[in-house]
């Protein structure tokens, strides 16, 4: 017999096998948002996650939902296959892995490429006067960002940022970006 | 002026700005997805508010989100101004022990304006 179902096993072997604790895939929004930092709070507190490191991912996991919800607008209701997005949360013996990936316009590449390549070019102290240097100098941007959702993120995990764009055709492409940060810090 | 009183929600912060009592704290979790809609009654009641005795202003935020980071920044900024036109005028900011980012993000905003400003452990 067919089974129609075996990409059900097949998922849940991924999932696994990556040690992804929770993932979420569809359109992304402010309650949504709420939804799943509060299920990840309730896996961090079940298992007595050391109180920085539990804020550390929160902080990084808010950076990163809130990006893709501002993001997400960008592209309208009426592309339905554009605005939806994937967030995981991966845990393994010694780090939290945030990912995060999205479909994005070609043109915007450029700028995206430039930040985060600055961003991991620069060391703790670096990072620190690029965040402070950004608040101080820039307003809020119409989607309600200030610029330092990803100087932010890597601060908090204290390592580089993962990014990868995959092209989808000449106008949009797949932009997958991974924090990682240390529980045994 | 009108006292602010807002209770504090999953993702907004309590506030109390009361002249009366001289109570001036923000306090809990500020990541609002519309940060400068949520912080523009505040900003505004601190542009208006011209004390009569010294204003401490008191932050307590468990955490905030890097667009309230900017609202927070425009708040101490209102202070400033205050400050400027000779009031006398201390912000004090709180962390829990052993909170070193929240600690270290208060040191930040001490570093970026002109007002008494002190950092101190719950």
């Amino acid at each position: 017999m067919e089974q129609k179902l075996n990409y059900i096993f097949e998922l849940h072997k991924t999932l696994s096998t990556e040690n992804v604790i929770l993932v979420y895939e569809g359109e992304f929004s402010q309650e949504i948002t709420k939804s799943v930092l509060s299920m990840a709070e309730k896996n961090m507190e079940t298992t007595n996650e050391d109180l920085n490191i539990k804020k550390k991912v929160f902080n990084v996991m808010v950076e990163c939902l809130q990006n893709i919800c501002k993001h997400s607008e960008e592209f309208g209701s009426d592309n339905d296959d554009f605005n939806t997005a994937i967030f995981m949360i991966g845990k393994e013996v010694d780090t939290y892995k945030i990912t995060s990936g999205n479909v994005i316009y070609n043109n915007k590449i450029e700028g995206l490429k430039a930040k985060l390549q600055k961003i991991n070019s620069l060391d703790k102290e670096g990072l620190k006067e690029y965040y402070k240097s950004t608040l101080s100098s820039t307003e809020l941007s119409e989607k309600g960002g200030a610029g330092l959702g990803f100087i932010d993120m890597a601060r908090k995990s204290g390592q580089k940022l993962d990014f990868e764009f995959t092209k989808i055709d000449e106008q949009i492409s797949f932009f997958a970006l991974q924090s990682t940060i240390a529980r045994n810090a | 002026m009108n006292n602010i009183n807002l209770e504090g929600t999953e993702d907004t912060p309590k506030i109390i700005l009361d002249p009366n009592n001289n109570i001036f704290e923000i306090s809990g979790r500020s990541l609002p997805e519309d940060c400068a809609t949520f912080y523009k009654p505040i900003l505004d009641w601190l542009a208006a508010y011209e004390p009569s005795k010294k204003l401490n202003f008191e932050i307590k935020l468990d955490y905030f989100n890097t667009a309230s980071s900017k609202m927070i920044l425009d708040m101490l900024i209102r202070l400033e101004k205050i400050k400027n036109k000779g009031k006398d005028v201390v912000v004090t900011w709180y962390y829990s022990e052993d909170d070193e980012d929240m600690q270290e993000a208060g040191e930040e905003f001490s570093e970026l304006v002109e007002v008494p400003f002190e950092v101190k452990s719950l």
